[in-house]
């Protein structure tokens, strides 16, 4: 009795879990399908729509690569979010340090007011950017969105990382004083190598969260060779109103998978950044 | 070695008074103990003289130079703080020799130093571990070791046994002890475990909330407590306290006996003692009662040592005795130890 | 390691310097962020005022102030008060469905089960991938004539059929019918939220002391009982985190709509963010432009102070 209602709680879960994981990953199971499908079945209305009717094909993967500016839409991510990760380090490291340790009554408003910072939209900032941009003379630039990408990296790392610096103790930096170094190099040699694992989260959210930029990208960059994957393919691989699914599910598929699998492995660092402190 | 002078230091932490008015000087190679409750500044003070924090006045010397205002490293100083605060990303070699390379010592010498540290606290099977697989007891002496390797002048302690159990503790306050004594560096040592600091000091600076109550010998404070603050903080069960007038009488527990164990010829006191509640603990008796008669009716105890073998049994009175000069006097406004009740 | 022994040879006996001064390097480190936060977003965001205030266009870039002129034009324009209403319409209706799909989601990932890692990984998706690309695949999925609902509500009978509940055409038009067009850009805010949502619940849910649902258990509460007294209750403060956190990212995003619909059919998905960008950047107008997008400051600055009201009270815990 007891037995069968185990089981039938467990069929209930996975149940549950099977139309939420449908409900989440269809769409990257649609792009699959639509990368590897030949035209022709694609456009069949009469096929089943889920199925290779026709044997799968790697044409739309070579027009993608071969054909497309694709390959540059990456190299232009890859070289943005590694100069925004450069900048956010520089910066929003010795600022949470700073918050974390020195700040008493003050700093913590200081704190809690840079975090608020992180919701002023870009949809409200982009308009007095671009003219920044263009008075910088970074239009068609990848220069802009190094520059502006921080704006909202900054904000939230140094949120998040004030929380890590937080869990080190006292202590330990106060005995690496007292063992001979100074103020600063009680910092630099002993707390930041027990905040490594801290600073390679906020590494790899300052790269995904410029990886995933829209807005900024599509108002300071309309060059198609300049252009980041993340308007690159939206953009570029619909020719006027003739969508060219299969490449297009292609691009999306490559740019999107590696960068949720590195993203999963850190969420739940990001989601104390997001809590504030409400769970412990 | 050297000697630590504190002129006239306070610590203000907002409205706070942490620290104030603070003199104290320590005799070379002394040990020296700051003793008191929780929040009496007694690890401010010693934080100070670390360098960790600076005294809002006053000025901090050691080894005749004023160093208020200098920064922890230049003092050579050691300490061992109350969570050992081991690096937790290095080995054990590597926490001991931390302050050796932060001084920018060769290879050798500091692997010399480090071998002879570890010898000395026999921990030199643990180098290669990381302090998280060591229990209490490894860390608090890795922590002792990286504190003395660098032979430093002054030796700071911060309630250094309080993480161990009671049995482990016992042993490490002897050890540290004798450890002291062989090296004859000045040590100054924050606990609010009075045992510790009786066995352990050479002298004892008591504080409470913020200020000295009095410096001495362990002998010194036990016996003559300079205020009714040291007399009811040392010693368990505390001093007993009575009214008299515009004094307090005090008396410690095991000077409070059945009136055939004292000597009342230099002029005893005897005073009817209404039994209320018995401890039995083993070597010794605890007996809590009142006494009246030329006192209002007050609570007092008695501690009877094992070869105190007469009855007794609560709910009774007995006559008990305190032999005269067991008697101390305050003065009742102050609080302070007066000798006007023994005219 | 070994680098620091060479540089740091005469740390014991030089002289105090800045960098044993906690107050100097307080204030040194913390300067960039200041400095970079004031010129990229606090000017920027006076600025935003400004041009509201007056006539500047790509053109002609020169600062006149005009008054209030800008907002009242903008208020008698029908496409943005389609705008607002949609903006807050797609917010609270997605938000309010996230909230309520994550916690039963939350309560199931509570569960251990065998390929938790993997189930994980694919409900996370739709938050982890650029939501440009994730919004491509929908894209897709809602196309005109090949999309895979239609094709399934047609191989069921419920669709291309005469006489079939929903119309004897072979195709719904997702994006091009204007009510489903805003369905169909609630379904894709609800996807992309959920997954932030429900790990936000799920860091709620573990939050919870053991002993507390031990003690409920052992005072008799079960089940909807237990959820309604404890649960509930207790992780209402990350529910709501959750709650306002969907909220903003639901106002400031213009990628959902603008990868979908640009706003059409007619206007009829438009959201503030879109017709902001449509008006200020390509059309070239900035100072409407800044003046529509000043119009998500007063729901934000809500938000935000809700936010910091709950960040001072859990903190005070």
């Amino acid at each position: 009795m007891a037995n069968a209602r185990k089981i039938f709680r467990r069929g209930g879960l996975y149940g549950l879990l099977s139309v939420f994981v449908l409900f989440g990953a269809f769409p990257f199971y649609w792009m699959v399908i639509a990368t590897f499908k030949r035209d022709h079945d694609l456009f069949s209305p009469a096929n089943n729509p889920f199925l290779f009717n026709e044997p799968p094909t790697l044409d739309h993967l070579r027009l993608l690569l071969f054909d497309t500016h694709f390959l540059t839409y990456l190299t232009n991510t890859f070289l943005v979010g590694l100069a925004v990760v450069i900048i956010t380090l520089a910066i929003a490291v010795p600022a949470a340090y700073s918050l974390a340790r020195w700040a008493r009554g003050w700093g913590e408003t200081l704190g809690i007011g840079i975090f608020l910072t992180y919701l002023v939209p870009p949809t409200i900032l982009f308009i007095p950017l671009s003219r920044f941009a263009s008075a910088l003379g970074l239009q068609e630039s990848l220069w802009s969105l190094i520059l502006i990408y921080p704006t909202f990296t900054i904000p939230f790392c140094t949120w998040l990382l004030m929380g890590f610096f937080k869990t080190i103790p006292r202590d330990i930096e106060e005995q690496a004083m007292i063992d001979g170094l100074s103020r600063l190099g009680a910092m630099t040699r002993v707390v930041l190598p027990l905040a490594i694992s801290g600073i390679l989260t906020i590494v790899v959210f300052a790269f995904t969260l410029s990886m995933h930029e829209f807005i900024y990208a599509l108002t300071f960059i309309s060059v198609s060779a300049k252009k980041t994957v993340s308007i690159g393919v939206p953009t570029e691989l619909v020719r006027g109103d003739v969508f060219q699914w299969g490449p297009l599910m292609a691009g999306a598929l490559l740019a999107s998978i590696p960068v949720a699998v590195v993203y999963t492995f850190f969420l739940d660092r990001f989601i104390a950044g997001f809590t504030m402190g409400a769970v412990k | 070695m050297a000697r630590i002078e504190i002129r006239d230091v306070s610590k203000l932490f907002g409205e706070v008074r942490a620290v104030e008015g603070v003199n104290l000087l320590s005799t070379e190679g002394e040990f020296l103990v700051l003793l008191g409750p929780s929040g009496c500044g007694k690890t401010t003070l010693l934080r100070m003289i670390a360098g960790i924090e600076e005294p809002t006045s006053g000025d901090i010397v050691i080894d005749g130079q004023v160093v208020t205002h200098l920064p922890p490293r230049v003092r050579n100083i050691a300490m061992v703080f109350q969570s050992y605060a081991l690096y937790p990303h290095m080995t054990v070699y590597k926490n001991i020799a931390f302050p050796l390379r932060a001084r920018g010592m060769g290879r050798a010498t500091i692997k010399d130093k480090v071998e002879w540290a570890a010898g000395m606290f026999g921990i030199g099977h643990l180098l290669d571990r990381k302090p998280r697989a060591l229990s209490g007891g490894e860390r608090q002496r890795v922590a002792l070791a990286r504190a003395m390797v660098r032979e430093p002048s002054v030796f700071l302690l911060d309630e250094p046994l309080s993480n161990l159990d009671a049995i482990l503790r016992a042993s490490a306050r002897e050890e540290l002890r004798q450890f002291q004594k062989r090296v004859a560096v000045t040590t100054v040592y924050v606990t609010h475990d009075q045992v510790e600091a009786m066995g352990l000091g050479d002298r004892i600076v008591v504080m409470s909330k913020g200020s000295i109550r009095q410096v001495g010998t362990p002998a010194e404070i036990y016996q003559w407590p300079a205020d009714t603050f040291v007399a009811t903080f040392v010693g368990s069960p505390p001093m007993n306290l009575m009214e008299q007038g515009d004094l307090l009488v005090g008396f410690r527990p095991e000077t409070f006996l059945p009136a055939e164990f004292v000597e009342v010829r230099d002029g005893g006191v005897t005073y009817p003692f209404e039994v209320t509640y018995l401890e039995y603990l083993g070597a010794e008796r605890l007996v809590y009662g009142n006494v009246g008669e030329k006192f209002q009716a007050r609570h007092v105890v008695s501690r009877l040592p094992g070869s105190v073998d007469v009855s007794i049994e609560a709910g009774s009175t007995y006559s008990f005795a305190v032999s005269r000069r067991d008697l101390r006097y305050f003065d009742r406004a102050s609080g302070l130890r007066t000798d006007k009740g023994l005219a | 390691m070994s680098g620091w022994q060479e540089d740091g040879t005469t740390v014991g006996l030089t002289r105090p310097g800045f960098r044993d001064q906690a107050g100097l390097l307080a204030k040194l480190m913390i300067a960039p962020a200041i400095i970079y936060i004031s010129a990229m977003i606090g000017i920027p965001f006076v600025l935003a005022i400004l041009y509201s205030l007056s006539d500047v266009t790509t053109g002609d870039p020169t600062l006149r102030l005009i008054g209030l002129q800008n907002f009242r034009e903008i208020l008698a324009d029908p496409v943005f008060r389609i705008s607002l209403k949609n903006t807050f319409f797609f917010a609270f209706v997605s938000v309010t469905l996230v909230i309520i799909l994550s916690r039963i989601l939350a309560t199931a990932l509570m569960a251990d089960f065998r390929g938790k890692w993997l189930v994980r990984f694919l409900i996370m998706l739709p938050w982890t991938a650029p939501i440009s690309l994730g919004t491509i695949g929908w894209l897709w999925m809602y196309d005109s004539i090949f999309s895979p609902i239609d094709w399934i509500l047609r191989s069921i009978g419920l669709l291309g059929t005469p006489g079939a509940l929903l119309g004897a055409q072979p195709n719904l038009y997702w994006l091009g019918e204007p009510k489903l067009a805003m369905a169909s850009v609630v379904l894709v805010h609800a996807w992309r939220l959920l997954p932030l949502a429900t790990v936000i619940q799920l860091a709620g849910l573990s939050s919870i002391p053991r002993e507390l649902l031990e003690a409920a258990e052992v005072d008799g509460a079960k089940g909807w009982r237990r959820t309604v007294e404890i649960t509930i209750p207790l992780t209402l403060p990350i529910i709501s985190i959750a709650f306002l956190f969907g909220l903003i990212f639901t106002f400031t995003d213009m990628t959902v709509v603008y990868v979908l619909t640009r706003g059409g059919p007619v206007h009829m998905t438009q959201v503030l963010s879109t017709w902001t960008f449509f008006k200020g950047i390509e059309g070239g107008d900035l100072a409407q432009g800044a003046a529509i997008s000043l119009f998500l400051f007063p729901a934000l600055a809500g938000v935000a102070a809700l936010m910091l009201r709950m960040a001072r009270r859990t903190e005070v815990v």
